[in-house]
């Protein structure tokens, strides 16, 4: 049976009628055609799918889309405002801190939401932080310049360092 | 607008906007109308007869579309393909249907395809296929395999040995029997599993009437999946599309052709809908091929000074249940033609073996061949330092092939590098971890009972995999040159088409500046486009470190005819002869007068517009190139690995990474430097992290992300890079390649620091994974003694 559900994807509301076991990244990709949000693996190791539910982040695999019924989402889509990159996405760029570019939106979101709980983070915080979310191709070190670069951006301008 | 000279430096990666803000084209990110979804039902069991397949619970699901039986396939696709089979290797190539008919080989073999409306009711009702097994034994190993009374997998493979491969040259038994040392050592590379974080997959789109497939495929090479598909689909080679836009990694294991595609595009073609078909993470782990899954059997014959003489090695390679599109290649020209390593050896032998198994098909995985070569001559260097009581480096230095030695050509003659330089390498590694002070300190630690080590690798290999001819003569099934069009637009922005195919190698950016240095143009006006062979000429992709060396210099070329053209259409314009006008960042001009000049955008139009041309120089803007090298490139370098055991947890902790490479000129710092970071960083995890397991009776066990160790953010730390730069002659650009160089060297350079930290207990030897808990368990033995 169908169930009915609203969600705040991006600042948009949404209502749909989804299976019950409809995974959140489905929802999102299948449902939303976001597909920025990826799907690595299938046992929550990877993080390619991580979100931001209610300000956290979460990885979208791992929670049905009736179990976000309500919530507020933001996807990788959803980051940049106004045409301008967030200081994490900024990072990536600047610091090489990607290649392929698959777990990408995943590692951005789950290094915002770090930044947002620890905005002076030392290195190791960062690596420690960001075990969570698997890289195939860059060997970590430019995705840990990534972040500090944002850190440094957003620590000068308190402002940019606005939640989602 | 002219700019400096944009070869050598750091600019930001062009292909970065989009995929930062997820706006990335996958696979999985194809949306057709009218699109159904594929899933595989594979196999349980790694050997077992297929006695029955009752569709029927599955078949009246809502929602499913067909199901299709490998016995439903056998008119409809020829078996996947196996393309490079090395001549005079006696191979045997076994029937690999992309549906087993009545035997499945490994966990993973597939045994039936669903289509239905959506995913969920696709694996609901792949689910619900009953099939029932008589299950057969299995056999895992390869040394198991080749026993007398083992399974056979196949009637005609006797021994499960599909073919055996010698490469040699000199005098090896001489050369054994005048050594001052001799000595054996089996040295075993695991089996590894690639893990690109994008699974496979595929879209294929069959069109009514023009009888069309459009396919979209997360591939390291459309051209080859377009040529393979059309051999095995008897679909027309032109009526075939291969698109793959962004490719989420590869490491190799997006080279081979897969049952997956081929069933895709003929089940499109048969229900005339488009076909989505992609791996989940537990389906890529058993059906994607795998790496490595070497045991060697190492014979070496050395001076009392340290200089080797002699290098035999009789390699078993698990092939796994099937050829692979490329493994026979893997572990025969791949590996034996880098057994030498930087040293002068000149007598060298190798006897290759592959065998098949119950296992998941091998295939190339990042370095393929030559990882498992250099880690065997790197830690021969090491075991000799030992034996003779020697410093590794003064080992590694007495057996230096020297720079006035360039062109070198190898102990068989198969191959001859390019130019090199080893020595200053190590010597700046050297100064860079500062050796003496480290043996000082090592030797502190080891007072204090502390098991610290360090590790050398002076490594080299063999890249920019090519020319062509040596492909036919290696029994590879293609060519290995490279494809490029430069077409200027007449409003003056420039498209370039490669044969090549990244995976996040960045040649978007690379290859944009290449071109902007040839034509004098903004690097935002060049487009790079790849991934569609209708737009594409034909080309061989990307893998061997080949993208640039082989396809860049396409480009350079390509773009050298332009300028060519645009110099007579300038000249004729200025009313002067080609010869007396100069091409000068990107515009004409007559020799000593800059202000007599024609700029690009005036030529480029005048070229399209075709008023007024120069006497036998047609119309248009656009030059097409196929480079096919004289040789391959040979990067090398030194990388020295700092490592402490932590005796409590086992865990070796890398203290230090130096490593100096060189990879000829470098066209982008960032991006060689990020290639060498995520290389080294594969290459550590093989030694200490990743292995694939297999139980007795071949069920993967290492099947998951939660069971197979893949390194995260906290696993390593930063390494400290720096370059020596020795141009190859090979290219116009004088650049080697460095898309797998940290991979080969790293995983010998934690070894032997890892062996260098046990050596007080005795130990001349460890095999990989050197995990925490086998690294626990080996000490506290150790310790029980």
């Amino acid at each position: 049976m169908k169930q009915q559900v609203t969600i705040t994807v991006n600042g948009t509301t949404h209502t749909s009628e989804v299976e019950p076991r409809l995974l959140l990244v489905h929802y999102l990709r299948d449902v939303l055609d976001l597909t920025g949000t990826h799907v690595g693996c299938d046992t929550s190791q990877c993080g390619a799918c991580t979100v931001h539910m209610n300000g956290d982040a979460v990885k979208s695999c791992t929670i049905l889309a009736v179990q976000a019924d309500g919530a507020e989402i933001t996807t990788i889509e959803g980051l940049a405002k106004d045409g301008e990159l967030h200081p994490i996405q900024e990072g990536f760029w600047e610091m090489h801190g990607l290649q392929c570019g698959f777990c990408t939106p995943g590692m951005i979101m789950t290094s915002v939401n770090l930044l947002k709980n620890n905005p002076h983070p030392t290195e190791a915080e960062i690596r420690h932080g960001l075990e969570g979310n698997l890289c195939r191709c860059t060997g970590y070190q430019n995705i840990v310049k990534a972040v500090q670069y944002a850190a440094d951006k957003m620590n000068a301008e308190p402002a940019a360092a606005g939640d989602d | 607008m002219a700019v400096s000279s944009p070869f050598g430096s750091s600019i930001k990666r062009r292909e970065d906007p989009r995929l930062i803000t997820g706006a990335g084209h996958y696979t999985d990110d194809v949306r057709l109308p009218g699109m159904l979804t594929m899933s595989i039902l594979r196999s349980p069991h790694a050997h077992a007869r297929i006695t029955n397949i009752d569709t029927s619970t599955a078949k009246a699901m809502p929602g499913v579309v067909a199901i299709y039986t490998g016995a439903d396939l056998v008119d409809l696709v020829a078996p996947v393909p196996c393309a490079w089979q090395p001549k005079d290797s006696d191979i045997k190539v076994p029937e690999y249907r992309p549906l087993a008919v009545d035997t499945v080989r490994y966990v993973g073999d597939g045994v039936a395809a669903v289509v239905a409306e959506d995913m969920y009711t696709a694996r609901d009702a792949a689910a619900a296929i009953d099939v029932t097994y008589e299950t057969l034994p299995a056999v895992v190993k390869q040394l198991d395999a080749m026993e007398a009374g083992a399974p056979q997998l196949y009637e005609n493979v006797p021994n499960n040995v599909a073919f055996h491969f010698h490469l040699g040259g000199g005098d090896v038994d001489a050369a054994f029997q005048n050594a001052d040392l001799t000595f054996k050592q089996r040295i075993v590379n695991q089996r590894l599993i690639p893990n690109a974080m994008e699974t496979r997959g595929a879209v294929a789109s069959y069109q009514r009437g023009s009888n069309e497939l459009t396919l979209w495929s997360t591939t390291q090479n459309p051209h080859i999946v377009r040529f393979l598909m059309s051999l095995c689909t008897n679909i027309p080679e032109t009526n075939i599309r291969v698109l793959s836009q962004d490719v989420g990694g590869g490491f190799g294991s997006k080279i081979p052709m897969y049952a997956g595609e081929m069933i895709a595009s003929v089940v499109s073609k048969e229900l005339l809908r488009p076909i989505k078909w992609i791996e989940d993470r537990s389906e890529n782990y058993v059906a994607t091929t795998h790496g490595r899954d070497h045991v060697d059997d190492v014979e070496v014959a050395a001076m009392s000074d340290g200089r080797v003489v002699g290098l035999k090695v009789t390699a078993y390679a698990n092939m796994g249940a099937y050829l692979s599109t490329a493994a026979p290649g893997v572990p025969t020209w791949l590996f034996s033609v880098m057994l030498g390593g930087t040293y002068d050896i000149r007598n060298v032998s190798s006897d290759v073996y592959g065998v098949l198994t119950n296992t998941t098909p091998t295939d190339a995985y990042r370095g393929a061949g030559r990882p498992e070569a250099t880690y065997i001559i790197e830690r021969v260097m090491d075991l000799v330092a030992r034996k003779l009581n020697l410093d590794p480096l003064e080992v590694r230095r007495k057996n230096f092939i020297q720079p006035a030695d360039f062109p070198y050509s190898i102990a068989s003659g198969a191959i001859a590098y390019d130019s090199g330089d080893y020595e200053k390498t190590l010597n700046r590694a050297i100064e860079m971890v500062d050796y003496t002070a480290l043996r000082k300190e090592q030797e502190e630690a080891r007072a204090n009972g502390r098991f610290f080590g360090i590790g050398f690798s002076t490594y080299i290999e063999v890249c920019g995999l090519a020319p062509s001819a040596a492909a036919g003569a290696m029994g590879f099934g293609g060519g290995l040159y490279e494809s490029a069009v430069v077409r200027v637009h007449p409003t003056a922005k420039v498209t370039v088409l490669t044969g090549i195919n990244p995976q996040g190698q960045g040649e978007g950016t690379t290859f944009a500046q290449l071109v902007s240095d040839e034509l004098g143009v903004p690097v935002e006006d060049v487009e790079i486009v790849w991934g569609d062979t209708d737009r594409v000429p034909m080309g061989w992709g990307t893998y061997g470190s080949r993208s640039t060396a082989v396809g860049g210099s396409a480009l350079v070329y390509a773009a050298r005819n332009v300028r060519d053209k645009m110099m007579k259409i300038g000249a004729h314009l200025l009313e002067v002869s080609p010869e007396e006008v100069v091409f000068e960042n990107g515009n004409v001009h007559v020799k000593g007068a800059p202000d007599q000049v024609k700029s690009f955008a005036e030529v480029a139009l005048a070229a399209y517009t075709a008023w007024n041309m120069p006497e036998g120089v047609t119309p248009g803007l656009e030059e097409t190139y196929f480079f096919d090298p004289v040789s391959n490139t040979f990067p090398f370098g030194a990388h020295v690995c700092v490592v402490e055991i932590d005796k409590d947890s086992g865990k070796a902790d890398v203290r230090r990474y130096v490593a100096v490479d060189d990879v000829g000129n470098v066209i982008n710092p960032m991006i060689v430097d990020g290639q060498l970071h995520g290389g080294i960083a594969q290459g550590l995890a093989q030694a200490v992290l990743e292995t694939a397991v297999y139980d007795d009776n071949g069920q993967l066990l290492s099947g998951t992300m939660m069971d197979y160790a893949i390194p995260k953010a906290s696993s390593f730390p930063n390494y400290e890079l720096d370059r020596t730069v020795t141009p190859c002659p090979f290219n116009p650009m004088g650049l080697k390649g460095v898309g797998e160089a940290g991979t080969i060297a790293s995983t010998p350079a934690i070894m032997n620091a890892i062996i260098d930290a046990l050596s007080p207990l005795g130990v001349e030897h460890f095999d990989m994974p050197a995990s925490p808990q086998r690294l626990w368990q080996f000490v506290h033995e150790q310790k029980g003694n």
